[in-house]
């Protein structure tokens, strides 16, 4: 019988950095080394520990990574707490890659970029940034916002400093939602930020982050001149199959996890308001 | 046209069980029928429809889907799945017959779901025409012909011999198989008897439903509509409609741990429910309002939208006769249509 | 009896002593009627139904109502009127938010059972002198009334409102009802011919929670089988045993608590006889505590949460237990 979708392939844990209080990034290779699949900026795969859960987590190494896949995941529920107090060696199953990407190969090429993201959001958003840094001749310039709550909720900070902004042509803003000892920065909400950045409209968007921040931002880039044809996100529903046939994750006609989870905000605009 | 005289079907029937599985309708003690294996003595239900509809025999209520054995840290997978034996289903009607099409295009599209497919190859679909229709039929209003249903054979009774018409190879070969218990017959009465039925379906109350206010360049007009709130007022939450629905086809994967593994397994899930969406950090869809108004959408916007405008609803009158409130997808049509 | 109970719908909405009112809806072939909220006197001249089919308790549903703004009306039967005080001694329900009128009781009809005589393409039903003269496609069908009361009917317990505000028709008396005679024929069963009973019945069941959310009992904020951390949330069915354990744990729950008010069986898609498992409950606590009926009024104590020296003792299972 063929393979099916459904049956996953296994994976090991073999680094797990705790990137801040409550969010942790696992790194997972094939048993025999090296990656369980490939996949491109800003597709998700299915992670489960049998006998405690399996969620849908976007995957957030980038695809120029040819040893492992990261995982960025916070802990929220019952298999993230699990996932949280593993060690590493412990094997995990996995499946995919799901859903579309973001159009790194087309629409994305030689422009101008401009990721927006608050807190976890960064994930999937860290997969294309360093997809980007390693074909660096492909793309503009770049500009990361990034806001969390506090210093200690920025993932991947480290990372960020020593790498992102010593890149060609980056230029990071990163910001925290009050005022911290030892933070020397910009305080304030990220759609704030934005607006005071105030960065030309030339640039296409990639924004992810809670929803309501997302519902801020693109008002904050509207009235900075942005149009929605300019601005992708990604979405996270609640997602079983991860092929569009458990029936669960859907916005109208379109399953997330089958015809997103990227979305320009155009094509959400003609969806029901309803995620 | 190949035949069998109605006094020898029971022949037929056990002919085919001495050789492979034959699932049909029998009643039950309660008065309500529903799908069995054939054993000897099985008498053929007279009633129109079973309570559940003929979508288990591809789509189980529950099924394994992969077991694991777990040793410390290692996870070993397991693929437990069997190559399905050969069966035959006989007296799926019309509805029934059409909601496999349905199916078809959620679990055969790609990536192809292999539990489903193994079953929906080794199953023969033997259809029964209908001659005496319930006034919560309405299979018309979305292009069904219940005197000629689909599946792989279709049969249909002049009252004194029981028809078999071939549609597919898969059809052609049971009908080869099992060659010796036809005789041929004329069906010249079969097509008099076909004609007054027809006529009969024009008669039922909801023949002239219509699906004009429907379908995927709706959407956000149906999905906006104010009636959403009053219709689903009455709605308890319980996943009735969805069970017995031929063509719902939600599920959920869920594992079950046993002594020495995980046992992977599928089982239907309703959008009903309250928790169907509900994630660690919230629910997209919080009252009953957002969840009765999925059902529906689903089956007269979001799937049509999808494949090239076909309903996903076969017309079977299950959820008009079983809602505990008794509101269902007729209601639903019959609202949102008045505001057009 | 319809056209009085629309009157005075009319007239409280007119005066403002409500603001909705609560009553069912015609459906599409004179038996399908659904529990509906009306809010003007042109709703209910369309669309407002009280017949032999307005079955459906509204009890629960004023649960939500009742939290809304405004007073509602609702009418309700003798036995809703059980589940009405029920919830009100269980604190569900807000009673200066409900305004009850109290309408007489049944016999209400089951449509499965007509269709299940064969009769079908129906268009309407009369009952004309207790015959009811059933409008087909197929022609008019006759069928003697009493034959097509419905489960929870043909067993009742009273033609008593124990709650009401006013009432259309004159109140009834608590009944002598035979509803414990089907509990005894499973009683006098062997175990194993009760568990092959229990085994065939709860077998059909499709997990599709009818029961338990049209139950008037069954009100609790989240139910553990809607919870999916519970690891036993509806759906799965993972052996072969557990829509068992689904009926019998609903039954230790609402036992002492139900009213016997039969939503449970009406509902079931299957036709499982879920009241008798609750009503077995019932029969036990008369004889171990004493006669008690949930929802009589609003200050007996159940048994089953209250303490006297002379309950019986936990031994009681093993003696009862013994064939």
């Amino acid at each position: 019988m063929n393979s099916d979708t459904l049956i996953p392939l296994v994976g090991v844990v073999t680094d797990i950095r705790q990137d801040t209080p409550d969010v942790k990034t696992f790194r997972v290779v094939a048993p025999n080394g090296g990656k369980v699949f490939e996949h491109m900026p800003g597709q998700c795969a299915m992670l489960s520990v049998p006998g405690v859960g399996e969620g849908m987590f976007s995957i957030t190494s980038s695809p120029t990574n040819t040893e492992f896949m990261e995982f960025s995941i916070k802990k929220c529920g019952c298999l993230t707490d699990w996932l949280h107090s593993m060690e590493t060696g412990q094997m995990v199953t996995v499946r995919g890659p799901y859903g579309n990407h973001f159009p790194v190969e087309s629409e994305l090429k030689n422009k101008n970029l401009l990721f927006i993201a608050g807190g976890i959001g960064l994930a999937p958003l860290r997969s294309v940034i360093n997809y980007v840094r390693d074909k660096r001749s492909d793309y503009g310039d770049v500009q990361v916002v990034y806001g969390s709550r506090s210093m200690d909720d920025l993932v991947d900070y480290r990372e960020i400093v020593e790498e992102w902004t010593n890149a060609e042509r980056f230029q990071v803003n990163l910001t925290i939602d009050r005022p911290q000892d030892g933070w020397e920065g910009h305080v304030g909400f990220v759609p704030d930020y934005v607006r005071e950045l105030a960065p030309s409209t030339d640039k296409t968007v990639l924004v992810c982050g809670p929803p309501i921040m997302i519902k801020f931002t693109l008002k904050a880039l509207k009235e900075l001149g942005f149009t929605e044809t300019q601005v992708y996100t990604t979405m996270e529903l609640r997602m079983k199959c991860g092929v569009g046939k458990c029936g669960r994750c859907n916005i109208g006609d379109k399953y997330v996890c089958k015809d997103g989870p990227v979305f320009r905000f155009d094509q959400l605009d003609r969806l029901p308001d309803e995620y | 046209m190949l035949k069998i005289s109605l006094d020898r079907l029971d022949d037929f029937f056990a002919r085919v069980a001495s050789e492979q599985s034959l699932y049909m309708p029998v009643d039950r003690e309660d008065g309500q029928a529903e799908f069995r294996k054939w054993t000897e003595g099985s008498k053929l239900s007279q009633r129109l429809n079973t309570v559940r509809s003929a979508k288990d025999f591809f789509f189980p209520q529950t099924e394994n889907l992969v077991d694991f054995k777990i040793q410390g840290k290692n996870i070993e997978v397991l693929d437990t799945r069997e190559e399905c034996e050969d069966f035959a289903v006989f007296g799926v009607r019309a509805c029934d017959a059409r909601s496999f099409s349905i199916l078809d295009k959620v679990f055969l599209c790609e990536p192809v779901d292999s539990y489903y497919k193994n079953r929906r190859e080794h199953g023969v679909i033997i259809s029964l025409s209908c001659t005496r229709p319930a006034e919560t039929c309405f299979c018309t209003v979305f292009g069904i012909d219940p005197v000629e249903p689909e599946g792989d054979i279709s049969c249909s009774t002049d009252g004194k011999s029981m028809f078999f018409k071939v549609n597919t190879p898969k059809g052609e070969e049971f009908v080869k198989k099992f060659a010796d218990v036809f005789e041929d017959g004329d069906p010249a009465q079969l097509e008099k008897m076909k004609e007054f039925s027809r006529n009969v379906f024009k008669k039922l109350p909801l023949a002239n439903l219509s699906t004009d206010s429907f379908g995927g360049d709706k959407m956000m007009k149906l999905f906006n509509s104010p009636k959403w709130a009053e219709l689903s007022e009455a709605c308890i939450g319980c996943g009735t409609c969805t069970f017995i629905c031929p063509t719902c086809q939600c599920y959920d994967i869920r594992d079950f741990k046993t002594n020495d593994g995980v046992k992977r397994f599928r089982c239907w899930d309703s959008c009903m429910y309250s928790e169907f969406t509900k994630m660690a950090h919230g629910n997209p869809r919080v009252s009953q309002l957002e969840r009765f108004r999925q059902r529906f959408m689903h089956k007269l916007v979001y799937f049509p939208s999808n494949n090239d405008g076909e309903f996903g609803c076969v017309g079977c009158g299950r959820c008009l006769t079983k809602c505990p409130s008794s509101i269902n997808i007729v209601k639903v049509m019959k609202a949102l249509e008045v505001e057009e | 009896m319809q056209e009085k109970m629309k009157q005075r719908a009319k007239e409280l909405l007119a005066d403002g002593t409500v603001n909705r009112v609560m009553g069912w809806k015609k459906g599409e072939f004179g038996y399908d009627t659904t529990p509906a909220v009306f809010r003007s006197a042109e709703e209910i001249d369309k669309y407002f139904v009280c017949d032999d089919f307005t079955n459906s308790n509204l009890s629960k549903l004023l649960v939500k109502e009742s939290k809304k703004d405004g007073v509602i009306l609702a009418f309700l039967k003798p036995c809703d009127t059980y589940s009405f005080n029920q919830l009100l001694k269980e604190h569900r329900i807000d009673r200066e938010k409900v305004y009850i009128i109290g309408i007489p009781g049944g016999p209400k009809l089951d449509a499965e059972i007509i269709k299940s005589k064969g009769i079908t393409g129906i268009t309407g039903v009369k009952n004309v002198n207790y015959t009811l003269v059933i409008d087909t496609i197929y022609g008019e069908e006759k069928m003697p009334f009493y034959e097509a009361v419905s489960v929870k009917c043909k067993s009742c317990k009273s033609k008593k409102h124990v709650i009401y505000d006013e009432l259309i028709g004159d109140d009834g008396d608590i009944l002598e009802s035979d509803r414990f005679d089907e509990v005894e024929k499973l009683e006098n069963m062997t175990s194993r011919e009760r568990f092959d009973f229990w085994q065939r019945e709860l077998s059909k069941c499709i997990r599709c929670n009818a029961c338990k959310n049209v139950c008037p009992a069954c009100t609790c904020e989240k139910c553990v089988f809607d919870n999916p951390k519970s690891g036993i949330e509806n759906k799965a069915v993972s052996d072969s045993f557990e829509e068992k354990l689904f009926h019998i744990i609903r039954a230790f729950h609402v036992a002492g608590r139900c009213t016997d008010c039969g939503e449970c069986s009406r509902v079931c898609p299957q036709n499982i006889p879920l009241h008798l498992l609750n009503r077995k409950f019932i029969k036990d606590i008369n004889s171990l505590y004493g006669e008690y009926q949930a929802g009589a009024d609003l200050d007996t104590k159940n048994p089953l949460t209250d303490y006297s020296t002379d309950d019986c003792e936990p031994s009681i299972v093993h003696e009862r237990g013994v064939e």
